[in-house]
């Protein structure tokens, strides 16, 4: 028998991630955001209940200021794969008077994403949540568990989290905690496309290098949209470029490259200088920023 | 950064340490002089360092801001990269006593281990304590990096002198062969690159250790362990069983059986990694269909050739974790493989000494750090193979009724088979094999008699069991058949039929028919799970027992067909068990069946 690569065995547990939630939680929900890692999580799913189908439903928290591009591969794949999706959205008012402008701010994280969230999770009443956040991606992700116990207001102590042993993952929870689960906690930002190219996965266009419309705001490279539109002494170029990561259109950054197919994709990441999260706007409030938000629910 | 090799696999590596021995600092350095680390990260590193803008190393893996406050690593944090040489994931744990279930945690997932020890402190208890942990989870690649050898002038003999302390505490704990490496990691030297200042050192750096020593892996033995997960129902025709294979491997075709209930089956198809596969191996994770429409759930194990253990009681070394200590009165939850049941401990054997860690302690409770021995007895049985020969199948948490935490994982080490079994031992006993006991011989041998007082034994020790009798089974079920040949043939395949059904279950089936014909109880003996008991007593005997006067009634022609009579008996050449009836008294009959039935470990 041929030896498992590691490919393979990243697979493998990733299955056994999703299927060990599946077996534990009937209030099962995927956190689905459209880019790579959600496309490989979805492919994950497929393979875990194969021949049979994948049992519960996906939520996307939409700001309202996602990229065209995603929403159209979104629709377009959920109804491909036969997936169950709810969308959700924040409609108060505080999060309707937020502009395009506000998007890397706090404030804007905190209403357009996490308390849509947990006010989805809450509607809904899924007590457990999965979600395609990987270690290797921030300082502080290092630290989560496979299987996160949050408290009744979503929030995360890093702490006082359960020691996780072997692959024996503990899924007890009381009834006011929900469970946060990481299928991809060992996948490096390599992994996953070395893995898309090995299964020929389909992922949002955007990742793609084409010429485009940027121009230079918060220190990272934004794309003229009808989100993102530059004022004056804000200097617009064109210019080959793809995204690394996606987010809202406002505060996520292009990266230079020349990069048009998956195996061009991979070849560059695997040289890389920089950061996966550097394109991303939001993670740059202060040093600590990704745990204070995961310590008020964010994922 | 470097190029990636698809093919190469990955090794799991625990780094741990005291407090301020500078493993955070050994990890920083190992990442960036092999070019593992991003210049925005390089950047963010900077910034927080401050002052004069070098570089603290430490900083690229302690992440959590209160962790920077303190300088202190607080978690376990996980970090990855690869080389040409293979890739990597280090579990960066910390130190402190009160964080050493981190230890046993990053521990438990490695196939390598760094221990940490500063050159100046030499071997303290917290490294003893990494050491022992290390043994206990039997990780099988280690080496013990002496740091900070730029305080000691890098001077050979401060090295051998920890080092001699090291090896005479391992001999100990019987823990063979760690690698020893002089390390300084503010200079580098020896992390990456063999530096001018330790010429006298010829080994391996910390990254040859990581990319060059063989690992050998984990015996997998011919033993299936498939632990079901998940049932997975597509519509009423599809029922897969979805798991992770935990040894062995399992091919189309295999026979396997499933625990508790011992039923026995066959696979007839693999899924693996979404579509058909003609077998699967360890720790892939599989979907099976199988041949028969059995009930199965998770928790239950599919396995071939030798069983695991089946028991409620063995004995495991526990490191506890929990805030409150351990109350031998409390019932926990054990989670092992995917089956989930509640447990006491019965008995704490002992208590290793958190001095020296070679002392066993006589205690009544376990607190938070402790490592001792215990006796466990579980409500389910559970279905295990020691920790040393597989360590999935041998390793457990133990979680909090109330809390729902990890207080706890242990390792198993030996099964504790008790003399008087209880109710759940009992039940797992008669489940796990089904068995055809088919008596035959002549009208009046004894086989009804025999069988019904064994039917009522093995009732009242609450075995499943059930009798299927010739007369009766004429009267209910075979109407209309005659003594012809021709339909006591069809007779004995209807009795067969249904003993086959009923220990497809897990029941132990006395069946008592004449069945007079060689060839015809043959066949039935293909099947594993059937034993012919011949129930041997001259005509002699038969003709003094016969109450209702058959035999005579047959020798004046009143009745046709008379086995033994007027009906051949072909006698069993080779039967699994004779019972000469002319010999021996019912009691004693009863009694060889017994022992025959526990010698082939039916019961």
């Amino acid at each position: 028998m041929n030896k498992l690569t590691y490919l393979d065995k990243l697979e493998s547990e990733g299955i056994n991630i999703i299927r060990e939630a599946s077996a534990n939680y009937k209030n099962l929900v995927l956190l689905y955001s459209i880019g790579k890692d959600s496309s490989v999580l979805l492919h994950l799913c497929k393979k875990a209940f194969f021949p049979g189908k994948v049992p519960f439903k996906f939520l996307h928290i939409d700001t309202g200021y996602k990229f065209e591009e995603m929403i159209k591969f979104r629709d377009d794949c959920i109804k491909k794969n036969g997936i169950d999706l709810i969308v959700y959205k924040n409609l108060s008012k505080e999060a309707g008077k937020l502009k395009p402008e506000d998007a890397s701010s706090d404030y804007y994280i905190y209403h357009k994403k996490t308390k849509p969230l947990l006010d989805a999770l809450r509607k809904y009443n899924f007590n457990a949540a999965i979600g395609g956040a990987r270690r290797e991606e921030e300082k502080s992700r290092a630290k989560e568990r496979v299987f996160s116990v949050r408290d009744e207001f979503g929030s995360w102590d890093p702490k006082n989290q359960r020691p996780e042993l072997w692959e024996l993952y503990n899924t007890n929870i009381g009834e006011k905690n929900s469970m946060r689960i990481f299928p991809l906690s060992n996948w490096t930002e390599a992994d996953i496309w070395s893995y898309i190219v090995k299964e020929k996965i389909e992922v949002v266009p955007l990742y793609f290098s084409v010429n485009r419309s940027v121009f230079k705001r918060n220190g990272i490279y934004i794309r003229v949209d009808k989100f993102n539109k530059p004022v004056s002494g804000e200097k617009v170029i064109r210019a080959k470029c793809r995204y690394r990561t996606l987010g809202c259109s406002p505060s996520t950054g292009v990266v230079f490259s020349t990069a048009t197919s998956l195996e061009e994709i991979l070849e560059e990441v695997k040289n890389v200088k920089k950061s996966e999260r550097s394109t991303r706007a939001i993670d740059y409030t202060s040093d600590s920023s990704m745990e204070k938000k995961k310590k008020q629910g964010y994922f | 950064m470097k190029k990636k090799d698809n093919n190469s696999n990955y090794t799991t590596i625990v780094v741990a340490g005291s407090v301020d021995d500078g493993k955070s600092t050994l990890i920083g350095r190992l990442l960036f002089d092999s070019g593992q680390v991003y210049e925005d990260q390089v950047e963010a590193v900077k910034m927080a360092g401050g002052i004069n803008g070098e570089i603290d190393f430490s900083l690229f893996t302690d992440g959590l801001s209160s962790e920077r406050e303190q300088k202190i690593t607080i978690d376990v944090a996980y970090r990855y990269f690869f080389t040409k040489n293979g890739h990597f994931i280090i579990a960066d744990v910390p130190g402190h006593e009160q964080y050493t279930r981190n230890m046993f945690t990053g521990a438990s997932k490695a196939d390598r281990a760094i221990i940490l020890v500063d050159v100046r402190k030499g071997l303290s208890e917290q490294t003893k304590r990494h050491l022992f942990i290390l043994a206990l989870l039997r990780i099988p690649s280690i080496a013990i990096v002496i740091n900070k050898m730029d305080l000691v002038n890098y001077n050979e003999k401060e090295f051998i002198k920890v080092k001699r302390q090291c090896v005479s505490f391992c001999k100990k704990i019987r823990l063979n062969g760690p690698l020893f490496i002089p390390v300084s990691s503010i200079s580098g030297d020896m992390v990456v690159r063999k530096k001018g200042n330790m010429p006298w050192y010829k080994g391996k750096t910390v990254l040859d250790f990581f990319e060059k020593m063989k690992i050998s892996p984990e015996n997998n033995t011919k033993n299936l362990r498939l632990p079901i997960q998940l049932v997975v129902r597509g519509n009423q025709y599809f029922r897969g069983y979805a798991g992770t294979i935990e040894a062995g491997e399992v091919l189309t075709g295999d026979k396997v059986m499933v625990l508790p209930s011992g039923e026995k089956t066959v696979i007839e198809k693999i899924f693996v990694s979404g579509s058909i596969s003609p077998s699967a191996t360890k720790k892939q994770s599989v979907l099976v269909l199988l041949k028969d429409n059995i009930d199965i759930s998770r928790g239950d194990l599919l396995c071939k050739n030798k069983k695991p253990f089946i028991s409620n009681d063995f004995l495991a070394y526990i490191c506890w974790f929990g805030r409150e200590k351990m109350n031998n009165k409390s019932r926990y939850f054990l989670k092992h493989t995917t089956h989930t049941t509640s447990f006491f401990v019965k008995n704490i054997e002992y208590v290793i000494n958190k001095n020296n860690f070679l002392a066993r302690q006589n205690k009544e409770s376990m607190n938070s750090n402790d490592i001792g021995l215990v006796r466990i007895r579980t409500q389910e049985p559970i279905y295990f193979d020691y920790f040393s020969e597989n360590k999935s199948m041998g390793s457990f948490i133990v979680i909090d009724e109330l809390t729902n935490n990890t207080v706890a994982g242990g390792v198993i080490t030996k099964n504790c088979p008790r003399k008087e079994p209880i109710l759940n031992e009992k039940r797992v006993l008669n489940e796990k094999h089904g068995a055809i006991l088919w008596f035959t011989g002549l009208s009046c041998s004894g086989k009804t008699t025999i069988s019904s007082r064994l039917f009522k034994n093995l009732k009242s020790k609450g075995i499943k069991v059930e009798s299927l009798d010739g007369d009766i089974f004429r009267k209910e079920l075979s109407l209309g058949f005659d003594y012809s040949k021709n339909d006591r043939v069809k007779n004995i395949k209807v009795a067969s039929y249904v003993a086959n059904k009923l220990s497809n279950h897990g029941i132990i089936v006395l069946a008592s028919f004449i069945s007079p014909y060689r060839k015809q109880r043959n066949d039935m003996k293909k099947n594993k799970n059937f034993f012919e008991i011949y129930v041997k007593a001259s005509i002699g005997t038969c003709k003094k027992r016969d109450v209702k006067g058959f035999y005579k009634k047959a020798q004046l022609g009143e009745i046709n067909n008379f086995t033994g009579i007027s009906h051949p008996y072909e006698e069993p050449l080779n039967p699994d068990l004779t019972l000469d009836t002319d010999q021996l008294s019912i009691e004693e009959s009863v009694k060889q069946i017994t022992n025959f039935l526990i010698f082939k470990k039916i019961i």
